[in-house]
């Protein structure tokens, strides 16, 4: 096999890569902050929808990736309502805010099913349009794939410090001592599911405006779940998130690579690997304390206005 | 306030109450009936003509309401299959990965015995189907009985193996001559037989008699109340001698037996066939009707209908208006929206 077919794949791997690094970033702010948004699904949808159709009607991939941003975050405002304010059970929320990005997606994208788009432009870095022209036009990556490295050390950075990622960590960890201490709980679970959200509308935005450059109904095709797989793969830690996202693309890539070299695998059993990988490394630390989850992930916190 | 005087309040408020959930729940299905009007007219239909389409198309003909049967029964034997766990505080978010096992290895025996005569080869399918949600919930009973990964972490991830496994199945095995992505039509003894002339098959009166057995044995048996004690508070269940680490691990699996039923009806009773990704969330609804429905066996039944009321009327929408049918999810979270917005309504439990 050649290089360039090896190139291929990993560029192609990058590509498919990006937008479950954003998500899972996104999830690991929420899952900080205690909440587990078992909506990612619907949100990214959404989100996929609106940056397309808006894509297609202004010509312009930018404002396409604008919107689908501002979305996501919009989005997650709802399943915040549900479990913030009206402190109701996450998972379920979360299911029904997936069959809403269902419904609500088909409908903004029908109109746009088949259209076609300015896709985000490629950068080329100044070293690599040196190389050969072949080899070029495989690392020209747009400008969401630069930033999805930058962006999870900025999401570390955030998190790890900063005052306000203190104070999220501490909510997610024990919302009532936070709140003794001088936190409100609430602004900051809203807060994270916004940036969140807006992160997997990020992640979304990269799917339909930059890898398929379309749109069909149920198109992130579990990526949700995926994410929240990496997140807990990851030990709800963002730049562990990336060695989680590699995984997956490595996986892509080998799929992609078996079978350019003839080896007739499934691709669909090649599709199972990241999630029986990430069951094995819970099994491996299972028994562990150390790493655990955020320890009030999922429980309500009911506040101090009962 | 004397104990008297309680009992007295109690006593007369309870028509009040009545009336008040009443009237909350009448609130409840505007405001959801207003919001998805609302979306509709967005998209330029007549919101008025869509909702009574969709409610003579339902509940308005005798054809109608046996599609909606149709549609419940999937979605109350997987809502079964989340509420029994649920009782010793298992979460099982695994109905779907355990439906799409159950279904696959319902299709097996299909096609590998399909000379064999319908009371042999049904019987046979059905164990298929139960063995393969069985094997698909016994792994994260067993981890959990471990003491090594939470249920719900584990039942999420496999749910996203399931319909893959099923896609490795069908495409390099099974598929038809014609399409890829199915299997041909199963052969007339591998389905379930139908009743009424419509398409409410026998899977239909196994998720009656599954709800019958699960209020039953809630209520009246020894294993109920020990279920109960486990989901009160496991450590003191533990300390009373209850079997704890093999009641999650046994009732994990029968959970998933449940669910591999339910898929197995949907290949030989709905469908006929294996289709890749049929199920499209049917495991989801189950656990949202379990969950909205705190579990309680009535609950259940009431729930699942009122679901499956918006879910056939949503083949109907596409059907007349043209709107995908998808958009009928909508309609639906907006219900689930509504009664998770308001639990105050009712009494506090977990999942």
């Amino acid at each position: 096999m050649s290089l360039l077919a090896i190139l291929g794949v990993i560029s192609s791997a990058i590509f498919s890569g990006t937008s479950l690094l954003y998500t899972t970033l996104g999830e690991t702010i929420h899952q900080r902050s205690g909440i587990v948004n078992l909506g990612l699904e619907g949100i990214m949808l959404i989100s996929a929808s609106a940056g397309f159709g808006i894509t297609v009607m202004t010509g312009s991939p930018y404002l396409g990736v604008l919107v689908a941003t501002i979305t996501g975050g919009l989005v997650n405002m709802i399943l915040g309502f549900l479990v913030v304010t009206r402190r109701a059970n996450q998972l379920a929320s979360g299911l029904a805010l997936m069959f809403f990005g269902f419904g609500l997606s088909a409908l903004i994208g029908k109109p746009f099913v088949g259209a076609k788009i300015n896709a985000l432009p490629r950068i080329s870095l100044p070293g690599i349009s040196n190389l050969p022209i072949l080899y070029a036009s495989l690392f020209e990556f747009d400008i969401l794939i630069y930033l999805v490295i930058p962006m999870a050390f900025l999401i570390w950075w955030l998190l790890f410090r900063t005052r306000w990622g203190l104070g999220l960590r501490a909510v997610g960890e024990n919302a009532d001592t936070a709140f003794a201490s001088g936190r409100n709980p609430f602004l900051i679970r809203y807060q994270a599911l916004f940036l969140g959200g807006m992160l997997a509308g990020l992640g979304a935005a990269h799917l339909s405006i930059a890898y398929t450059m379309n749109w069909s109904e149920y198109m992130t095709a579990g990526r949700g779940f995926i994410a929240v797989a990496l997140v807990i793969f990851s030990k709800w830690h963002p730049l562990r998130a990336i060695v989680g996202a590699l995984l997956f693309s490595g996986a892509v890539a080998f799929q992609l690579l078996l079978q350019s070299s003839g080896v007739q695998v499934s691709p669909f059993l090649l599709d199972t690997i990241p999630y029986i990988l990430t069951l094995l490394v819970l099994m491996a630390w299972g028994g562990t304390r150390r790493h655990a989850a955020p320890a009030s992930l999922g429980r309500v916190y009911q506040g101090g206005q009962q | 306030m004397s104990r008297k005087d309680k009992r007295q309040s109690q006593s007369n408020s309870l028509l009040r109450k009545a009336l008040d959930l009443i009237a909350r729940y009448a609130l409840m299905v505007l405001v959801v009936l207003l919001l998805f009007g609302l979306i509709l007219l967005i998209s330029g239909k007549d919101p008025i003509q869509s909702y009574t389409d969709i409610f003579s198309a339902t509940l308005g003909s005798s054809y109608g309401f046996s599609e909606v049967i149709v549609a419940m029964t999937p979605i109350l034997i997987t809502a079964l299959a989340v509420a029994l766990p649920s009782r010793t505080g298992l979460i099982n978010v695994g109905g779907e990965g355990q439906l799409y096992m159950g279904a696959c290895l319902a299709t097996w025996g299909a096609i590998t015995f399909d000379s064999l005569p319908a009371w042999v080869l049904l019987p046979l399918m059905l164990l298929l189907g139960m063995l393969g949600g069985a094997l698909w919930a016994f792994i994260p009973g067993y981890l959990k009985s471990l003491g090594l990964v939470n249920e719900t972490i584990t039942t999420l991830l496999l749910n996203s193996v399931a319909p893959k496994i099923v896609a490795f199945f069908v495409f390099g095995f099974w598929h038809s001559p014609m399409d890829t992505n199915k299997t041909s039509n199963f052969v007339s003894a591998a389905r379930l037989p139908t009743f009424f002339n419509s398409r409410i098959d026998l899977s239909f009166f196994f998720a009656l008699a599954l709800l019958a057995a699960f209020w039953y044995v809630m209520k009246y048996s020894r294993w109920g109340l020990e279920m109960r004690a486990i989901g009160g508070n496991p450590q003191a269940a533990k300390r009373n001698g209850i079997p704890l680490n093999r009641y999650w691990v046994i009732i994990m699996c029968i959970g998933g037996v449940i669910a591999g039923l339910a898929g197995m009806a949907q290949v030989s009773g709905y469908y006929g066939v294996l289709l890749v990704n049929f199920s499209r969330g049917l495991g989801f609804m189950g656990f949202l009707v379990s969950w909205l429905s705190f579990g309680d066996p009535l609950g259940i039944l009431v729930t699942s209908f009122v679901v499956s009321i918006i879910v056939t009327g949503g083949n109907l929408l596409q059907l007349t208006s043209g709107i995908p049918y998808a958009v009928i999810n909508i309609l639906l979270a907006f219900t689930l929206f509504v009664v998770l917005a308001r639990p105050v309504f009712f009494k506090r439990k977990e999942a």
